[in-house]
């Protein structure tokens, strides 16, 4: 499996840069013709990790949000998704559906979210230092090499 | 505009439009909720028709909404839910309030 594109960007951790964030993969990844349904499901699972580092990595203050793009030569698309916020104390904890440490109505479900609309989820994180997620999600209707 | 209301025959229709995320669901659920209280319908019906894109905090504006017009005693319905979002609202659990027509 090599890597045969890759997008890299940061930005503040404001929420008019949600859209921002969801939009500029999707451009990125149109090269793969994805399905509208994969399009969406991978726009969706940006939403909920980018939202989570403004909401939860950078509760009080503004920071950078960074957003790492691979795609490989088996159709795989892996997105980091990371911020230099507060952490997750418990990750296991913050990944139950329902759990949600706000109370600004968050239905606490953007990792159900994440883990059913992608192949694969993997959360890092260290108090005081930041939080990661990386996501998979292989494309099935197209290959890379042929466009 | 992401939200225009209508209020006819003691319902109040909310229609939302275009992308909802965290960043639009606050300006949706602060002009929905002024006008459910001051209204006080009896049934307030959200429509989806025009939303082209929804993450959780779609989630969480309609969870929110029932809680808001079940304290004045009304009924909420979810409706003309486009294809493309029924996957996000049935991963949700929302159907199991009985809101989704």
């Amino acid at each position: 499996m090599n890597v045969v594109n890759e997008l890299n960007f940061s930005f503040l951790s404001k929420s008019t840069n949600e859209s921002f964030a969801r939009a500029t993969v999707s451009a990125f990844i149109l090269c793969l013709d994805p399905t509208i349904s994969e399009l969406s499901d991978i726009k969706t699972a940006v939403s909920e990790a980018v939202t989570n580092c403004i909401v939860h990595g950078y509760p009080d203050y503004l920071g950078i949000i960074y957003i790492n793009v691979k795609i490989t030569d088996t159709n795989k698309i892996i997105i980091k998704i990371r911020d230099k916020g507060i952490g997750i104390p418990d990750v296991k904890q913050a990944l139950e559906p329902l759990f949600t440490t706000s109370n600004d109505e968050r239905a606490g479900l953007g990792f159900a979210v994440m883990q059913s609309f992608m192949d694969n989820v993997k959360v890092r994180s260290k108090e005081g230092v930041g939080t990661s997620v990386t996501m998979e999600k292989t494309l099935y209707r197209t290959s890379y090499d042929k466009r | 505009m992401v939200v225009e209301t209508d209020f006819t025959d003691n319902i109040l229709t909310a229609k939302l439009y275009g992308e909802i995320d965290h960043h639009k669901a606050s300006s949706i659920r602060n002009k929905i909720d002024s006008q459910t209280e001051s209204l006080r319908p009896k049934e307030l019906h959200l429509d989806f028709t025009g939303v082209s894109f929804m993450d959780s905090s779609g989630i969480g504006l309609i969870m929110g909404r029932y809680r808001q017009v079940s304290l004045i005693g009304g009924t909420l319905k979810v409706v003309n839910v486009p294809k493309s979002l029924q996957k996000i609202m049935s991963l949700s659990g929302i159907d199991s309030l009985g809101v989704l027509k």
